[in-house]
């Protein structure tokens, strides 16, 4: 079943258009890459999705229409957004992250019940749910940014490249959670990347976005074969 | 001694007024990096609301809390009406859109009460007692009771209750608020509504002493922004403490330094002003914000 679909997906700062007519689906339950190069409009178009962005052109969720919808609506509707540099309240302690990450919830033993389950999930935010996030390693607080967008139950994660800033180890321990959610959790995914390699080893599908244009899209499988698009889009030396 | 005693108690009084009006402009300035120079005016506005309800007949305590409830929703509007529109507009227009409200509910009292002096009540008994040579007034007390209650309160909300939490998150960041969920225009027009709450009580504390009249908070509000300035920007317990410091600060200086006296005690605030600027420009209580480029 179609989750996300999006036509004809313009969107602007200012005067600048920073995406073009972007159109494609995204199926329940899939785990999409979306990859580029800097500047590509990647970061643009989950914004647009969260509803950050004014965008023209139309994006359905779950057949219903997000133009008008707002990002807290949106929040509710299960999209969640984990933004670039992880939108951690870095002078609030771990807990509180989590507890705002539930903000939309309004049953409190769903939250308390949720913190529990994540908390075994990650055991290292656990040790630390009262220390200020902003003393968490690069690593823990792109966790706990998963974390906090999980208090909300999304049916559609979007993560902004989550392995900006991590060692590759980390970075792979990211992907495979993102993957375990995926799988034994149905959830979709919607990952932001510049580090193709790696992410293509653990989505179903990419799109390759170039100068806010949707220039290729294949399953992983014929993404990482495919010697030209990773040449000419994705800097990636063959 | 006993002298020194007694200056410190009178400027601990006027200081706990100074510190509610800078906790208000303190908490509309970490949520919306604004300062609010229509503050004092807002809560004069409050005052000559709450002397109005009296001289209809309503009992002190009704035409307290209606005032007090109508404030909130001053506030409220206010930020919707003006500030809203404005967010991303440059801090210029900013300023000058406040510096509107100043203008704005000084001249809306004066049209609507006139610009002569009126009693207003005390919220507390006359009378008070010693301790040793230092007389303590009732009103001291009181006035020293509800500054502590506002910041507990305000404690209590911030540190306990979702909404406090959501409220801190506003303030701290817009956009990241914005995606965990967080309504954060609702926010800042509870922050606003709060505010103008505790705007409104410095403004009904010091009005049986000054008399109501519509220029009453213009000086208060110097004395605020000193106390805000001292304590630091972002913290409301700093506004606290500075507004007792400058309070206290006022009362020696205009006694002790023959060269201040009574007429030239408004350059106390102005000197601790200048002074913590070039010492610890954060504020006693603030904190440096590192920016990344």
């Amino acid at each position: 079943m179609t989750l996300l679909q999006i036509k004809d997906l313009s969107a602007f700062y200012g005067r600048t258009q920073a995406l073009f007519n972007c159109s494609f689906d995204v199926s329940e339950g899939e785990f999409i890459a979306l990859l580029g190069s800097n500047g590509a409009g990647k970061t643009t178009m989950l914004r647009a999705l969260s509803g950050l962005l004014h965008f023209e052109g139309s994006i359905a969720y779950a057949g219903t229409s997000l133009g008008k919808v707002s990002p807290q609506r949106r929040l509710e509707l299960g999209i969640a957004h984990i933004p670039q540099g992880r939108g951690t309240f870095t002078e609030f302690t771990v807990d509180e992250n989590l507890s705002l990450g539930a903000t939309i919830v309004t049953s409190r033993s769903q939250i308390k019940e949720d913190k529990e389950r994540w908390y075994d999930a990650f055991p290292r935010l656990k040790e630390r749910r009262d220390q200020l996030a902003g003393n968490l390693s690069g690593g823990e607080q792109q966790m706990l940014a998963v974390a906090r967008a999980l208090m909300s139950r999304p049916k559609l994660l979007m993560c902004d490249e989550p392995s900006l800033g991590l060692a590759p180890s980390i970075t792979q321990e990211i992907l495979t959670i993102f993957k375990t959610l995926h799988r034994d959790h149905g959830m979709t995914l919607l990952v932001v990347e510049q580090n193709v390699d790696i992410t293509l080893q653990y989505a179903d599908r990419a799109f390759v976005i170039e100068a806010g244009q949707i220039v290729a899209s294949g399953t992983a499988v014929e993404m990482v074969n495919n010697e030209d698009i990773k040449k000419s889009y994705l800097g990636v030396a063959g | 001694m006993s002298l020194f005693f007694q200056l410190v108690v009178s400027g601990l009084t006027t200081g706990a007024i100074y510190a509610a009006l800078a906790l208000a402009l303190v908490l509309i300035f970490r949520a919306t990096n604004v300062v609010n120079f229509g503050q004092g005016e807002m809560a004069t506005f409050s005052a000559y609301c709450t002397w109005q309800l009296m001289e209809w007949g309503a009992p002190l305590w009704v035409a307290l809390l209606v005032s007090l409830a109508g404030s909130f929703a001053v506030g409220v509007i206010t930020f919707r009406a003006v500030i809203r529109p404005l967010m991303s507009a440059p801090v210029e227009a900013i300023v000058v859109v406040t510096l509107g409200i100043f203008v704005l509910f000084q001249a809306a009292g004066m049209w609507l009460w006139g610009a002569e002096q009126r009693s207003f009540p005390s919220l507390f008994p006359d009378g008070g007692f010693n301790v040793g040579d230092v007389r303590i007034l009732n009103s001291t007390v009181g006035t020293l009771v509800i500054l502590v209650m506002i910041a507990v309160l305000m404690g209590l909300i911030f540190s306990f209750t979702r909404l406090g939490l959501s409220m801190r998150a506003a303030a701290f960041d817009h956009a990241r608020s914005v995606l965990v969920g967080v309504n954060v225009e609702r926010m800042l027009m509870l922050g606003w509504g709060f505010a103008a709450v505790i705007g409104a009580f410095a403004a009904i504390l010091i009005a049986p002493r000054l008399f109501l009249n519509p220029t009453m908070m213009t000086p208060i509000l110097f004395y605020g922004l000193a106390a805000a300035t001292l304590g630091g920007w972002d913290s409301p317990l700093g506004a606290i403490a500075g507004g007792l410091i400058v309070g206290v600060a006022e009362s020696l200086g205009a006694s002790y330094l023959s060269f201040i006296g009574a007429d030239m005690r408004i350059a106390v605030p102005i000197a601790l002003t200048l002074l913590i600027l070039l010492v610890k420009p954060v504020g006693l209580f603030g904190s440096y914000k590192v920016t990344k480029l």
